[in-house]
């Protein structure tokens, strides 16, 4: 079930540059899964609109989510304000998650891109595989990286070289020799289409989480749609919401 | 206490009502709110096919509000009564269709189709939807061309015809008055403010279309005072709205001569805006010992 609600905040720490790492006590978490999302709304009132955020981790106890976002505007900017026993407006839990059946006992890579990393934290977490977490950063901000690596193999590629695989996940893939059976991503567009074309051409399946703009992230707006292959079964024209059809999706299904 | 308003000869429980295109068919916030507790919904506009809508980015924050050009996405009339129909049907509440169309016969085809169900009270026909290129605000900016579709669609229409009116008109009271004189039941205003954001960093347009329908509370003032000025200006029932977020803002819209209100945008940024608007209005009429909402329509002190 769906629910806006205040919820509090119990710690806050600027983990890379820009980036922050938030924990809140919500009982929203006693639902979240993998790959979906909450909706963060601002105090200041001239931004109006919610933020969507990917849930990087749940407490063990179901009671707190984690989410690591960037900086990249004025609402995220007043987040980043936040401190310990603050409150915070969410909603959630939105979106369907990833699909961790499909990677069950199997091979899988579990990749993320720059702030597309933190949702893979908590899939890596319940996905119940041999799985090897392949992550790429602009430079040595390698923020989770401790995280995974206590629960995965991790391989990681940086665009200066400066830890790992000079360049992008893909580079890392190829440098490190490693193969899978099925993919789940979250990353910025170019490396989604990248893993879309490599698992096409490996004849794989890849299961990816986008973003887009959002309005109402319920369904309702129709703000944030990808083009698919198929009729949606929304609109019945070819374009899926992302809030409610997604996150996730497997690539063949979507044109990126 | 008595919250009814009657508009066009139908009667609504309360004067709060969803606008057309924040609040899908009503599925999507029948999570969030009772939609036995609704005046009406207003129904996102609805084509005689379905239509794709606008590349994406389509939605973009602007201060105190946000631009949209979604592009009338809709599955078409066939799906509209097979899903959505019976969906609402199975609430105590009005349901208002919004038409929209490309071409008068469009809109003809989708009012026909209408006309067969019962369940359908009032049809609110977008004449003034910016983010499309063929039809909608085409015939919204004109007075002529607002007349001849009103008529066609009067000549049509089982059910009651709520005009739904663009604010971006050199004069509103002519186009409420040749709404009116076409033989519209009913108008509502406004719909968005044609305007546009450009994203300084990265020089790009923050909506693909260019241009979107700005929305919000930041819109208010103009949308209070178009309503003001229409509602002198016809003699048929107005449904205020633009901008509303809280019960105050509706109960502005009434005194300045709405019979009825919708709740948009806010509808995103709280999914209980309507209920909590409903019970805000009671809470008013009970501060102001005033026993019927009607009283309240146009009663702003000249």
């Amino acid at each position: 079930m769906k629910e806006k609600q205040t919820a509090i905040v119990l710690s806050q720490a600027e983990i890379a540059p820009a980036i922050f790492d938030m924990w809140i006590e919500t009982s929203l978490a006693a639902q979240a899964k993998p790959g979906q999302f909450i909706a963060v709304f601002p105090k200041d009132k001239s931004t109006l609109l919610p933020r969507p955020i990917s849930i990087c981790e749940v407490r063990e106890d179901r009671k707190a989510l984690r989410i690591v976002y960037r900086v990249a505007g004025q609402g995220t900017a007043e987040f980043s304000g936040y401190q310990a026993g603050d409150s915070i407006a969410i909603l959630g839990t939105l979106g369907n998650g990833f699909p961790l059946e499909k990677g069950e006992g199997r091979k899988v890579f579990l990749m993320g891109g720059g702030i597309g990393v933190p949702p893979i934290l908590e899939l890596a977490k319940q996905m119940n595989a041999d799985k090897m977490v392949v992550v790429g950063y602009r430079d040595s901000n390698t923020f989770l990286r401790e995280d995974f690596e206590q629960i995965a193999r991790v391989y990681i590629a940086t665009e200066d070289g400066s830890v790992g695989t000079k360049g992008n996940v893909m580079n890392a893939i190829e440098e490190n020799g490693i193969e899978a059976d099925v993919i789940f991503a979250c990353g910025p567009m170019p490396m989604l289409r990248a893993i879309k074309a490599y698992a096409a051409q490996k004849g794989i399946k890849a299961y990816i989480s986008l973003e887009e703009h959002m309005a109402c992230g319920v369904g309702a707006c129709l703000g944030c749609v990808v083009s698919t292959k198929e009729v949606d079964h929304h609109s019945h024209v070819n374009n899926a919401r992302i809030c409610t059809d997604g996150p996730v999706f497997d690539a063949e299904d979507v044109n990126i | 206490m008595n919250t009814q308003v009657t508009l066009a000869g139908v009667t609504f429980k309360n004067p709060v009502m969803t606008a057309s295109g924040t609040f899908g068919s009503g599925m999507e916030y029948s999570e969030f709110v009772d939609l036995n507790r609704l005046g009406a919904v207003v129904t996102k506009g609805v084509a005689n096919v379905p239509w794709p809508g606008n590349p994406t980015p389509r939605v973009a924050e602007v201060y105190g509000g946000m631009l949209n050009a979604i592009g009338l996405q809709n599955p078409g009339i066939d799906v509209f009564l097979e899903r959505d129909i019976p969906f609402l049907k199975q609430y105590d509440t009005k349901v208002i269709v919004n038409v929209c169309g490309k071409t008068v016969e469009d809109y003809l085809e989708v009012v026909e189709r209408l006309g067969d169900e019962p369940s359908v009270a009032m049809l609110e026909i977008n004449v003034s939807c910016p983010n499309v290129k063929e039809g909608a605000i085409a015939f919204g900016q004109k007075a002529d061309a607002l007349f001849h579709i009103t008529k066609e669609i009067k000549k049509h229409a089982k059910q009651p015809v709520i005009m739904k009116l663009s604010p971006n008109v050199t004069d509103i009271t002519e186009m409420a008055k040749a709404a009116e004189a076409a033989g519209s039941d009913a108008l509502s205003l406004i719909n968005t403010l044609t305007g546009m954001k450009i994203d300084i960093h990265r020089r790009k347009f923050a909506i693909a279309n260019k241009t979107g329908g700005m929305s919000g509370p930041a819109i208010k003032p103009i949308a209070v005072r178009m309503v003001y000025q229409a509602a002198h200006a016809v003699k048929i029932p107005i449904i205020g709205m633009g901008g509303i977020a809280t019960a105050e803002d509706a109960v502005e819209f009434l005194l300045a001569g709405a019979s009825a209100v919708s709740i948009g945008a806010m509808n995103f940024v709280n999914p209980y805006t309507t209920v909590e608007v409903i019970e805000g209005i009671e809470a008013y009429m009970k501060q102001y010992n005033i026993e019927n909402v009607t009283d309240l329509i146009g009663a702003v002190n000249e």
